[in-house]
C-alpha cells in the first residue's frame, strides 16, 4: 500500500540564509505549543546542526524526549537553496521508535528576495506497515492511531 | 486467530471461505472475527457478486496521514507569521 507525500509549501519574506537559520535553529519560537510529545510543554526544541544530529524537545526540567534526527545538512551558503532531511521518528501513537523512520524534507530556495520553503514527509505507508506488524498486540496496535487523530481532531475542536 | 486472519488479509483481500480455508477455524468463527475487525475499523468489505470480499480498511492510515498533513499546515503557518515578524521589528 503506498500513501501519498505530504507536500506544503509557504513564502517568507526573509532571505534562505534566514529563514534556514530561524527554522532550524529557533524551532521553539514557532512550533504549535500544543504539539509536544514529552509530558510537559517543551521549552526548548534542539535541532543539532549537522548530520546525525540528533532533534528533541526538552522541557523547563531539562527533560528530553526524541523526535528523530537529521540525515542531511545542507545550509543555504550559496544564498540561493538550502536543504535539511530530517528522520521523524514518531510512530503513530507519537512515541519515538529509533527502528521507526519516516522522511521529511525542506527545501529553502530564493523566491524574489525572500524565500519559498517546502516540505515533504514521505514513507507514510510505513505507519501501515507498522500497523501490520504490530498484529501481535492488534489491540493495543492500530486502534492507537484512530485514538490519537481523535484527539487531535477534538483539539482543533476546541480552538 | 484474530491476528492469523488480520495478516491473511494483509497478504490479499479474501472472502470468508478463503480464510476459513487456510485457517484451522470453521466458517462461523472466521465471520464472527471479522465482524470484531470489522467494528474496530481494520478491515472493510465489499460485495463481489454472491460473495463479500474481506481487506484491511486503509483509514486507519488515512488517520495519520490526515494528522500529520494538519500539524504541518499549522505549523508551516506559524512559522511563516514568526519569520515575517522578526523582519517587521527591523
Amino acid at each position: 500500500m503506498s500513501i501519498a507525500p505530504i507536500r506544503r509549501t509557504v513564502t517568507v519574506k526573509a532571505p534562505p540564509q534566514r529563514a534556514f537559520e530561524r527554522f532550524t535553529q529557533q524551532m521553539a519560537k514557532w512550533w504549535p505549543p500544543s504539539h509536544h510529545v514529552g509530558g510537559e510543554p517543551f521549552h526548548e526544541i534542539v535541532l543539532e546542526p549537522r548530520a546525525e544530529g540528533r532533534w528533541f524537545e526538552r522541557d523547563q526540567q531539562g527533560r528530553e524526549a526524541q523526535w528523530g534526527k537529521v540525515i542531511a545538512w545542507e545550509p543555504p551558503l550559496s544564498g540561493k537553496h538550502g536543504r535539511v532531511l530530517l528522520a521523524w521518528q514518531l510512530d503513530a501513537s507519537f512515541k519515538f521508535d529509533t527502528d521507526f523512520v519516516t522522511e521529511l524534507e525542506l527545501t529553502f530556495a530564493l523566491d524574489g528576495t525572500g524565500t519559498r520553503v517546502t516540505l515533504e514527509h514521505r514513507n507514510l505507508e510505513r505507519y501501515g506497515d507498522r500497523a501490520a506488524e504490530l498484529r501481535e498486540k492488534l489491540d493495543g496496535g492500530w486502534p492507537g492511531i484512530v485514538e490519537a487523530y481523535a484527539a487531535f481532531t477534538d483539539f482543533e475542536g476546541a480552538r | 486467530m484474530r491476528c492469523a486472519i488480520f495478516e491473511q488479509l494483509a497478504r490479499k483481500p479474501s472472502p470468508v471461505g478463503e480464510l476459513s480455508a487456510r485457517l484451522p477455524v470453521t466458517r462461523s468463527a472466521v465471520s464472527q472475527h471479522l465482524r470484531v475487525l470489522k467494528e474496530a475499523g481494520l478491515v472493510t468489505d465489499t460485495a463481489e457478486g454472491t460473495r463479500r470480499i474481506y481487506r484491511l480498511d486503509p483509514r486507519g492510515i488515512g488517520a495519520v496521514r490526515d494528522w500529520l498533513d494538519k500539524h504541518w499546515s499549522t505549523a508551516l503557518d506559524a512559522f511563516a507569521a514568526y519569520s515575517d515578524a522578526q523582519d517587521e521589528d527591523k
